[in-house]
Parts: structure tokens; C-alpha cells; sequence
């Protein structure tokens, strides 16, 4: 028993750290999440995306909103807000318009982003706001116990749809694609590579970005559907995701045991909120216009 | 520290209280707004958005209260010092960040230009009928700073109060208005930038990790940071330690909760703001807001036929000055306390007075101002 500890210990002290530890609040470690959730594999995903980009950890900040992505933001160790239900978006905005210097990151979930925070997303989209934002999709509101979300499929057995659910989801590239969202993708936990990648390019491109990942929900979700545990679902995401890069976002319903369609579906430009601003108002109102953005307070 | 002049409109204007307010708002250094209209405040915003690409800032004109009431605390984590104006219906909605202002120690200020409710009541006309709602509108228990002004010129000056506050405490701030100050005009002041004081934020001077965001200083108000410089910080509305990081205990709760209020309920004095003539009264008229002016004509009455009326005018409605009421309890008959709602500080002034005297509500559901001789049959009730 002593020399498998003293071996566990070894382990820990070997010369190869996590290469993801500096970015992470290790003093916060054990997290929340049960064993099996994907929103982990994001979290490593995304570590590296910001390794890839060479982002400048001190001029990068990650808001969440409530629930079980909604805690992303604590164990991440950079600027972090942990903001209210379905908020994380507006309060993102203003943080970005007070510093547009600031690489503004959204991390939150189906509901939190499609439900409560529905509202805010699209309009946030519509004006090309340069936010990143990342969408954990585990097709229920795990935090509070596994209840029908804007994303559950039809049919599900959930704590708040015990006959299954008749509640038709969001196809949610869709409707980021039809609000103005300049990126667009959608992978599963399954396609780490892939979503490593898009995070990678998120970083630098200019505007409005979304990325949904589904993401496995062993205990709140899956076990009531009889979906088996992380690995089946892994196994699942391995089967019917169909990789369709440039897919018309309208072909990207997903239904239930159909195929999973991934990919990055939109790519494109369109002057961001705070550039048509200024560039408005420096056409209105010529030299009257301070064009230095909001000042820091003294 | 005096204002920046760039946002400082030094002169003698005629202007209603809604644009003073937008005024006040830029003299105290805000260069940020998030707003979404409603009647009667949206002059206030109207004003900022028209002003601040000439004096450098932002305005965003958001999709909601919800999101304008959180936008502002995002831009005040960056840096900026901003604000909100909405009324009644809007209020409603901007409740949970309030709440999440309070929580986060957030310094931002909220104006309030009050309507008649409930509901969507009232658009044009006026009411006094959210002060409990910006006591204790949010879940949980905190403590409120709230200012009340009675003129264009205060609706200025209780602006740059408010938002020195806010930074003083480091605490959300409402400015209380309504419909008839908001839209009343007349002769505003504004001075000369060095001669308006503005509280400068408290960023800390402390490098990264020696630095605690949550940790109070001897008054229980912890320094400030903002996003960008290095500290990694952690803000949450959940219950948190000194770091800022998540700790749902009992003993966490015990040791947050109780700095929140103290910070300001331990500052009752500093805080309140009174205009006060009390000296030889017998009965004492107790007002706020746009009520204290027909509430001076009823004082003005009674003194005409011989009644020493005095008048107590609440400036500072939050946090409710008790040691006030505790004091003239012993030296008054009675407290005539006329509102435009159905009785809210009217209950406080009772609760502080504590049966050592007399209260008379003069309660009005809103939609006008009071007749001053109601008030006045009320100071004659009080003094029989």
C-alpha cells in the first residue's frame, strides 16, 4: 500500500508537467463535474487553443453564466466572471466595449445561452459583437437535476418531462448562422482534434463566434434515457457524427438517433460593432468625435 | 480628486431633471452607459448617447433591462465608471444584478425615474412607489444606499453623490427620481470641474497574489482591480471567500454576508443626507423626493397659523437614518410623513419612531402630487 502511494506521489512530480496547469486554478481542483461529463475535455480543448493562438493569458477573460459550464470560468486561471443566469453574453459586451483590447471569452451551456440567455445571444450576433462564445451542449439543465432545455431532444426522459418530452429544441448553428454569427461550428467531446482546431481559429477571427460542442451527461441525462455511461456515448458520437464542413446550417437539425452533423459551417466577414461605430460616428461627427474608446476610471 | 473637465458642463442651464441627471452622471466621471428606454427617464440616456461620443466613452442601447442592468457591471470590470436609468417596469427587471452588484461589490449607479405602478401603472405620471423595491427588491438580505432628489440642480448634484458613493463603498447606488423631477425644468448649476469632487476608484496597489479582492479594509470595503492587469481575478455572485472563489458554508456566509451590510449600515451617519429645520417643532414633516415640495407649502400653512411645523427632508432614503428619528422622538409630538405611494417610508419612520411619537401617513397612490392642504390637515390632526 505505502509503495503504490510513494508511486502515485512519483507520478506526480514527474518532469512533465500538465502543459494546461498554468491555465488552470489548480487550487480549486477537485471540480465540480460528475465522472464521465465532457465539459472537462472542452476546458483541455480550449487550454491548448490558447496555447495554439499564443493568446496573452493577462489580456484574456472568460465569463460564464449558471450552471455546469457556467463554472468553467472559476477554474480557469485568467480574468473570470461567474455572472447570473443566462447574463454571461451582455455582461461579456461590456466588458469588451470598456476594453476592446481584451480577448472576451464566453463559456456556458445549452440552457443558460439558449433558454434563459436566448434573448441576449441573438442579439449579440446580430451585432457582430467580438465575443467568442462556447456552448457546452449536454442537452439538459444538469446542474439542477436533469430538466427538459432549449436543446433536449424531442422524446427525452427528463426530471420535468417524466412521459417524455413534446418540447421541439433549437438547432442552435442555425440560429446563430440566421442572427449574424461570423463562425460557426458544432463538434462533440468525441472530436478533440477538431474542436482544439476551431478553438484555435475562434481566437483570431474578428467578430461574433460560436462553437457548439456536445458534450456527454452520464448522470443527469443519459441514465434516465438509458444511454449508457460516457463511453457508449463517446462510442455514439463516433457512429453517427458526419463530419460536413460548410454544411448549410439548415441541413444541421440534429433528431433523435439520426446523424450528428459536425463541422465549421460558417466562415465569413462583417464589420464588427465597435468598428461601425466608430467609423460612424468619426463620419458624423468628424474631429467632435473622441474616438479613444472608454476611458479608465481613475 | 476634482471632476474631468472634458465631461463637465460648466454654466447656468435651464434644463429638467432627466438631462441633469445625464449631467451629473458625466461630472462624476461615467463614461459608460448600457440602457433601454422607458417613459419617463429615457431623456436621461437620450442626453449620454448624444454627449458621450464628444466627451469619449460608450453607450450601448441593449436588448433589455436584464442585459442593460449587467452590460454596465462588464464595462465597470474593465474599468469604466457607468451607469443605468430606467423606471418601473424596467427596475423590475434590473433587480437580480442589482442584487449581483451588491454581491460582487460592484460600484455602478442605477437612476430610477419612478412611474406609477404596479405594473406598467402609470407611464407618465408620477409615483414614489419603488422605494421598498430598491431596498429590498433583490433576493437576500443586503443594504441599499439611496438618494433622493427634489430638483433638477439635485438630480445633478445627487448623481455625482451617487456615484461617489458607489466607489466609496464599493456598492451599487440609486438615485431615486420621478416623473415630476425628472421632467420638471429649471435653473441648473453646474461649476467649474475643480470645484465638483469626485471619489476616485480604490484600485489596489497591491501586485498579484498578495492582492484579495474580497478582503475589507478596516471598514469592511475591499480595494478594487480590474480586467486586464494581470491579477487573474475571480468574481462570482455565488457565496465567496477573500480570493473571490466559490464557498458555500455556513461559516463563509457568516463571515460575507455580515461585511456587505456593516460596510454601509456601520456608515448610517456618513451616508445621510438631510435638509433639516427642525429646531423648536412640534411636529415634523417628514418628505423625499418631489412630495417635499407641496410638502413645503403645507409648512409653510401651518406656520401662518401659529404651528411649529418643522421639516425633515429625507435626501438619503437608504440606508434609513433610525439615530435620526430616535432623536427627534424625544422632542416632537408627531411625524407627518406624506408619499406618493401607499405607505413605504411612512412604515420606516414608524418603525424608527417606536411609539415615542405620533406618525401620520398622508398616503397618495401616485399619478400627481399631493394637495398641500392634505398635508396641512394632517399637521392640524397632529397637533390637537
Amino acid at each position: 500500500m505505502t509503495s503504490e502511494l510513494q508511486q502515485i506521489e512519483t507520478q506526480v512530480q514527474s518532469p512533465n508537467p500538465n502543459p494546461y496547469e498554468e491555465y488552470y486554478r489548480t487550487d480549486r481542483l477537485p471540480h465540480i463535474w460528475c465522472p464521465g461529463c465532457g465539459i472537462g475535455t472542452t476546458v483541455n480543448c480550449f487550454a491548448q487553443s490558447l496555447i495554439n493562438a499564443k493568446m496573452n493569458i493577462d489580456k484574456t477573460a472568460v465569463v460564464s453564466g449558471i450552471g455546469c459550464s457556467g463554472r468553467v470560468a472559476g477554474y480557469m486561471n485568467m480574468d473570470s466572471f461567474h455572472t447570473t443566469h443566462g447574463r454571461a453574453i451582455p455582461f461579456a459586451t461590456g466588458l469588451k466595449l470598456a476594453n476592446p483590447e481584451l480577448n472576451v471569452v464566453v463559456y456556458s451551456g445549452d440552457g443558460d445561452l439558449f433558454a434563459i440567455g436566448g434573448n441576449h445571444i441573438m442579439h449579440a450576433a446580430r451585432r457582430n459583437m467580438d465575443l467568442k462564445v462556447i456552448c457546452v451542449n449536454n442537452l439538459t439543465y444538469a446542474m439542477t437535476g436533469g430538466q427538459t432545455g432549449p436543446a433536449t431532444p424531442m422524446g427525452s426522459t427528463t426530471a420535468t418531462a417524466v412521459y417524455g418530452s413534446y418540447d421541439e429544441p433549437f438547432n442552435m448553428p442555425s440560429m446563430m448562422d440566421a442572427a449574424g454569427a461570423v463562425f460557426v461550428a458544432r463538434w462533440t467531446t468525441f472530436h478533440v482534434k477538431q474542436l482544439e482546431k476551431s478553438m484555435t481559429e475562434m481566437m483570431h477571427k474578428k467578430g461574433f463566434c460560436f462553437i457548439e460542442v456536445l458534450s456527454p451527461c452520464p448522470i443527469m441525462y443519459q441514465r434516465r434515457n438509458k444511454q449508457g455511461d460516457a463511453v457508449d456515448t463517446m462510442k455514439m458520437y463516433k457512429e453517427k457524427s458526419k463530419i460536413k464542413n460548410g454544411c448549410p446550417t439548415f441541413e444541421t437539425m440534429m433528431y433523435p438517433g439520426g446523424d450528428i452533423v459536425v463541422g465549421k459551417f460558417v466562415d465569413r466577414e462583417r464589420p464588427g460593432y465597435i468598428e461601425l461605430m466608430r467609423h460612424h460616428l468619426h463620419e458624423k461627427l468628424g474631429e467632435d468625435f473622441i474616438n479613444e474608446g472608454v476611458p479608465v476610471c481613475a | 480628486m476634482q471632476a474631468e473637465p472634458s465631461g463637465v458642463l460648466t454654466g447656468v442651464h435651464f434644463m429638467d431633471g432627466d438631462h441633469a441627471c445625464c449631467e451629473g452622471a458625466l461630472a462624476a466621471g461615467a463614461r459608460f452607459s448600457s440602457g433601454y428606454p422607458i417613459t419617463p427617464s429615457t431623456e436621461v440616456v437620450e442626453r449620454f448617447a448624444a454627449r458621450i461620443p464628444k466627451v469619449g466613452g460608450t453607450f450601448i442601447q441593449m436588448e433589455d433591462e436584464l442585459a442593460a442592468s449587467i452590460t454596465l457591471m462588464g464595462a465597470v470590470w474593465a474599468g469604466a465608471k457607468a451607469f443605468t436609468v430606467t423606471s418601473g417596469p424596467g427596475f423590475s427587471l434590473m433587480m437580480e444584478h442589482i442584487g449581483f452588484g451588491v454581491m460582487t461589490e460592484t460600484p455602478c449607479v442605477f437612476v430610477d425615474v419612478q412611474r406609477g405602478g404596479p405594473s406598467t401603472g402609470l407611464p407618465t405620471l408620477p409615483a414614489q412607489g419603488d422605494m421598498m423595491q430598491c431596498r429590498w427588491g433583490s433576493h437576500g438580505d443586503y443594504e441599499m444606499i439611496a438618494l433622493c432628489p427634489n430638483s433638477p440642480q439635485e438630480c445633478f448634484d445627487l448623481t455625482i453623490k451617487a456615484f461617489n458613493l458607489s466607489e466609496q463603498y464599493r456598492t451599487p447606488v440609486m438615485v431615486m427620481m420621478d416623473e415630476v423631477v425628472g421632467h420638471m425644468t429649471e435653473r441648473v448649476v453646474i461649476p467649474a470641474p475643480e470645484e465638483i469632487e469626485v471619489t476616485p476608484r480604490k484600485y489596489t496597489t497591491k501586485p498579484p497574489g498578495e492582492f484579495f479582492p474580497y478582503r475589507g479594509d478596516g471598514a469592511g470595503v475591499p480595494e478594487m482591480m480590474k480586467a486586464g492587469d494581470g491579477y487573474r481575478f475571480h468574481v462570482t455572485g455565488l457565496t465567496h471567500d477573500e480570493r473571490g472563489y466559490p464557498e458555500f458554508t455556513p461559516a463563509m456566509q457568516a463571515e460575507l454576508i455580515p461585511r456587505l451590510i456593516n460596510k454601509i449600515r456601520g456608515a448610517v451617519k456618513e451616508i445621510s443626507m438631510f435638509d433639516e429645520d427642525t429646531e423648536g417643532a412640534e411636529v415634523v414633516i417628514v418628505s423625499f423626493g418631489i412630495t417635499s415640495r407641496v410638502a413645503q407649502r403645507a409648512i409653510d400653512l401651518a406656520k401662518e397659523r401659529g404651528i411649529k411645523a418643522g421639516r425633515l427632508r429625507l435626501i438619503t432614503a437608504w440606508p434609513f437614518p433610525d439615530y435620526k428619528f430616535e432623536e427627534l422622538a424625544s422632542r416632537v409630538k408627531a411625524f407627518v410623513v406624506p408619499e406618493l405611494n401607499m405607505g413605504q417610508m411612512s412604515r420606516e419612520v414608524q418603525r424608527a419612531v417606536n411609539g415615542k411619537a405620533r406618525t401620520i401617513p398622508v398616503l397618495h397612490p401616485g399619478g400627481a402630487v399631493h394637495h398641500p392642504e392634505d398635508i396641512l390637515a394632517a399637521i392640524l390632526e397632529a397637533v390637537r
